[in-house]
């Protein structure tokens, strides 16, 4: 069989992280190029995927599958669609820069070990078609963010790590079971003992009331991962005491395993129970829009605030992915890229606040913008993005995910609608508050972005304008792979998507098209 | 079966080698060592112990071939007494690993300690000869011979550090509760054969599916043989004495106890339950269930208030016992495979783990609070990181065996129906992933208050690292390519199933 190049993205990290525990503790240049070498050659292949990437096939590319553990059924099967495509992407463009963009202070080795280490795990969830393989993977980034938290965080940084590890444990067991159940009763079936993803979402004959067990079985997991009000608690601990580069990851890749697996596994092998039980998550995602909202609001530390805002976002992606509409699909996997690039440079940006100031209080800053004009405005950009402004990457997902859902479920998307007034409230009223007014004290001497920080914001804010101008070739890639995934749920459950949306002329291209024209 | 009148039965020696070998090899060194008394050996004692072990493995596992797969023909032998089928030999070779591994551990622990090396070594070969008889004893009386050569040697053992009253205190305790257990044992092999006329499991099976037995007697019988060896394998509510015993047994021995003693109790729980009373699953299944749940919940539990890392580790041996008993509940063969996968996994994490903290704990065996453990990654950053990947093995983090071995036994409660059963022990292990983070949390995030003795130097002796890389090799070697271990644990069937 050929070999995959999805099979390098895991390994070419793997080795990073043995080259990097390899090399010696005080040579801090020799691990820098190390570990960036590596994560930044992950980059470029998954870029070499993009290209590769045939963007009219709905299925899966590059795949590999052999066994691994044949007794069980198990094995190797890696492969990219669209809805993956462009997270892969991400991690291939964050991890670098999560890696060299903020200053370690202590132990570069162990932290770019971990992080390798993280990347190769969050490749494999992405990239798993076997449950199996998956759960690993799954399983697998929680250890090495666990070690990033707890060893380079924050002052609460030991409650917060194990709190955010044992939350998403409990979220893992009831899934561990369910796969496991999937599995033998697929066994039972059919005869055959297998961990294949599709296999087991093609041939199903489950009962209504297993498969909806089954269903919030996987959705407990994915549900804490997003997270989705009200299992978020873990979520500001976890974010606020996370050193910079943990948190970009965090809110860049591992929220986003929660929301995808909703996407992968929730609606491709329960499309019933899914669709049933839709409304409840649409509650909560609209539950969570609001109130994630509101709470960014009241808070004093800003990178709180940052974390509140992902709950938020993170709601709008969950109504996207539960409107089950082909544009609020598009929209969601949109979405979590967006989310991923802007609170990812949200967090470096406040990260860079904190190496200066050593606080990261509201009240405590202000004026910023006399002494740091540049910097200011990076932090505009970022935050409008943030908000949802035209032109700029975050409006085109949200705007997607609310036409959807209002096709669908009207009244939800009309609530979460007030979500995005609510952002530009508190991201405005924060910047307001940490920019504007003369700097007084410590303020007075905040120091201008340096050079070394101005490479590193670079490629997030090209992305930020890119996403926002043209976002036809990423949702062009993205839509033959969320059709598909609409035509499997109407297949096999009484979903049947509204033909309205057919008849107007809004099909995706169009979508798209309106979208540049509100600019 | 029952013969009237007595014809001495044709001893299989093959049967018995690894046994014969152990036993030979321990007597051997007792007598030898009388002369050397005061000359100066160098490790003699634990090659010659090595050796002996090797032999005795080899013997066995040369037969593999012979008893399993599909021409292989699983055998009986002393009058049907003793079996020889796969699952016999992987037990063979579980308590063989962990005799390899506890000699390797106790090597430098005896020199720090100055304690008499061949003695340690006899009772060591002869408490796994024992252990070896429990695993292919197909009769319960050779089930209790095994059962008490096994606990006196471990007995001793666990008084060997004779300078330190805890070690003393931690052998009566055993003895006490042990004989105790041994005595209920007994009890229930004596209402066993009450109800069926034999001791004998292949006898037991053929009584009872030919004749409808009263329950009671019968009930009794197999009640009380799962609380003899439920003792054994620490399972609560039968658990009081582990943490004692753990904590005031020398550390090397606290891990062969961990390891074998746990083993050889499974091996022959599995054996009797699945081979004598099988067709009676019905009724044991709901007390088995009980058990495990009782022991996943308390020892996790427990463990986490700990602050004595021994005494957390054998809180956590207790809720590895409930994970084993999960297989056994399940009464399948992927029970049976799940079951055997995780004892092997467990031998090589837990003498692992007690290997490093042998070293840690430096000399007078005593440096075993969670203080000692502060900062340690600083000190001794490897051995640390092997730590920290047993104790992740031991929580089930995935690319290790340890999460091969609990997927293993939650594969098999889910295919036989026992959903509750695997949620409840997938939510123990959060609990228990708690209190192993807590002692990973201490060692690289603790060093604010630096150790409780940062100039004392922590040696670590040739042999226990050998020790150590053996364990992380099997721990890791098995999580990433899983495939030749779970085959050996699958094929290693019962005879008579």
């Amino acid at each position: 069989m050929e070999f995959s190049l999805l099979n390098l993205l895991i390994l070419v990290p793997v080795v990073g992280a043995v080259a990097v525990a390899l090399v010696p503790k005080d040579n801090d240049k020799a691990l820098t190029a190390t570990g960036f070498g590596a994560a930044l050659a992950t980059g470029l292949l998954t870029l070499v995927v993009l290209s590769g990437f045939d963007a009219s096939d709905g299925d899966l590319q590059f795949v590999t599958d052999r066994w691994w553990v044949e007794t069980f059924g198990i094995s190797w099967k890696l492969g990219i669609d669209g809805i993956s495509l462009f997270l892969v992407v991400l991690g291939g463009v964050l991890f670098p820069i999560a890696m060299v963009g903020p200053n370690i202070h202590h132990d570069r080795k162990g932290y770019l070990a971990w992080m390798l280490v993280l990347e190769a795990g969050s490749m494999g969830v992405f990239l798993a078609r076997d449950l199996f393989v998956f759960f690993l993977f799954w399983e697998l980034v929680l250890v090495p963010m666990y070690f990033l938290i707890g060893g380079w965080g924050y002052e609460r940084r030991v409650y917060a790590t194990l709190k955010f590890f044992l939350y998403t444990m409990v979220g893992s067991a009831l899934m561990l079971v369910a796969i496991l159940a999937l599995v033998f009763l697929h066994q039972k079936a059919t005869g055959t003992l297998t961990f294949d993803l599709d296999e087991l979402a093609a041939n199903q004959s489950l009962a209504e009331g297993t498969a909806r067990w089954l269903f919030l079985a996987f959705a407990a997991s994915f549900a804490i991962k997003v997270p989705i009000f009200p299992v978020h608690t873990w979520l500001p601990d976890a974010h606020t005491e996370a050193p910079t580069g943990g948190s970009v990851i965090l809110a860049g890749i591992m929220l986003k395993l929660g929301t995808y697996g909703f996407m992968r596994f929730g609606l491709y092998l329960f499309p019933q129970a899914a669709v049933d039980l839709a409304p409840w998550f649409l509650t909560l995602g609209v539950i969570g829009i609001i109130y994630g909202a509101l709470v960014a609001t009241v808070q004093r530390d800003l990178k709180r605030l940052v974390a509140y805002s992902s709950v938020a976002h993170l709601g709008f992606i969950v109504i996207g992915i539960f409107g089950l509409s082909t544009q609020g699909l598009e929209g969601g996997v949109l979405q979590m890229v967006n989310h991923g690039i802007s609170t990812g440079a949200l967090f470096l940006l406040v990260g860079m606040i904190y190496e200066r100031r050593h606080t990261r209080q509201i009240a405590e800053l202000g004026g910023l913008q006399k002494v740091a004009p540049v910097f200011a405005a990076v932090f505009t950009v970022v935050m409008l993005s943030s908000i949802g402004l035209p032109g700029l990457n975050g409006f085109v997902g949200e705007f997607l995910v609310l036409i959807g859902t209002f096709v669908t479920h009207r009244w939800w998307a009309v609530v979460a609608t007030v979500g995005v007034i609510l952002a530009a409230l508190y991201l405005l009223w924060a910047y307001q508050r940490v920019f504007h007014g003369t700097p007084e004290g410590a303020n007075a001497n905040f120091l201008e972005m340096t050079t070394r920080e101005r490479l590193v914001m670079a490629p997030l804010l090209a992305l930020i304008v890119f996403m926002g101008v043209y976002p036809k070739p990423v949702l062009d890639r993205i839509a033959p792979s969320v059709a598909t995934l609409v035509d499997h749920v109407e297949a096999r459950s009484d979903y049947r998507e509204p033909v309205i949306v057919v008849a107007e002329p809004a099909d995706h291209n169009e979508t798209s098209d309106t979208a540049e024209a509100h600019e | 079966m029952n013969s009237s009148g007595f014809t001495p039965p044709q001893v299989e020696w093959a049967i018995l080698a690894p046994e014969l070998i152990l036993i030979t090899g321990a007597l051997v060194l007792l007598l030898v060592s009388t002369f050397f008394r005061h000359r100066p050996v160098g490790n003699s004692w634990s090659m010659f112990t090595l050796a002996v072990t090797g032999a005795a493995l080899i013997s066995t596992i040369g037969l593999w071939r012979d008893v399993t797969g599909p021409e292989g023909v699983p055998r009986l032998g002393l009058a049907d007494a003793v079996a020889l089928d796969g699952f016999a030999v992987l037990v063979t070779v579980i308590i063989c690993a962990a005799v390899a591994l506890a000699v390797l551990v106790a090597d430098g622990f005896l020199w720090n300690e100055r304690l008499d090396q061949p003695a340690f070594y006899v009772l060591l070969l002869l408490s796994a000869a024992g252990g070896l008889l429990m695993g292919k004893a197909n009769d319960l009386i050779v089930v209790f011979l095994g059962l008490e050569i096994l606990s006196i040697a471990l007995y001793v053992l666990a008084a060997f550090h004779r300078g330190k009253p805890r070690s003393s205190e931690a052998a009566i305790k055993y003895f006490v509760l042990g004989s105790f257990s041994s005595a209920i044992f007994l009890y229930g092999v004596a209402l066993t054969y009450g109800a069926t006329g034999t001791t004998n499991l292949g006898g037991i099976t053929a009584f009872l599916r030919s004749n409808i037995v009263p329950g009671g007697v019968l009930y009794g019988g197999f009640g009380l043989l799962l609380v003899g060896l439920g003792f054994k394998v620490a399972a609560v509510p039968f658990h009081m004495w582990t943490p004692d015993v753990y904590q005031g047994s020398p550390t090397p021995v606290t891990g062969f106890m961990a390891a074998a003693a746990k083993a050889a109790g499974f091996a022959a729980l599995l054996r009797i339950f699945f081979s004598a009373f099988g067709d009676q699953r019905l009724d044991w299944q709901p007390i088995v269930w009980a058990l495990a749940v009782a022991s996943l919940v308390v020892g996790s539990v427990l463990a986490v208030v700990q602050t004595d890392v021994k005494r957390m580790l054998a809180y956590s041996s207790i809720s590895h016992a409930g994970y084993i008993l999960i297989g056994l509940q399940a009464a399948t063969e992927r029970g049976i495979a799940g079951s055997l996968f995780y004892l092997l996994a467990y031998t090589f994490m837990v003498l692992g783990s007690f290997a490093v903290v042998t070293v840690v704990a430096g000399p007078g065996d005593d440096s075993h609070h969670l203080d000692n453990y502060r900062g340690l990654a600083k000190r001794r950053p490897g051995l640390t990181l092997c730590l920290t990947l047993f104790l992740l093995a031991q929580a089930g983090v995935p690319f290790t065996a340890g999460f091969l071995a609990k997927f293993g036994v939650i594969a098999a409660a889910v295919e036989s129906g026992s959903y509750a059963l695997a949620v409840i022990a997938m939510l123990a292990a959060v609990v228990a992933t708690f209190f192993y983070l807590r002692l990973i949390v201490v060692m690289y995030m603790g060093g604010e208050t630096e150790a409780a003795s940062p100039d004392r130097a922590i040696e670590l002796p040739l042999a226990g690292a050998l020790a150590i890389g053996l364990a992380l090799a099997f721990t890791v070697g098995a999580g990433l390519l899983p495939e030749p271990v779970l085959n050996f644990a699958r094929n290693a069937t019962l005879i008579g199933l």
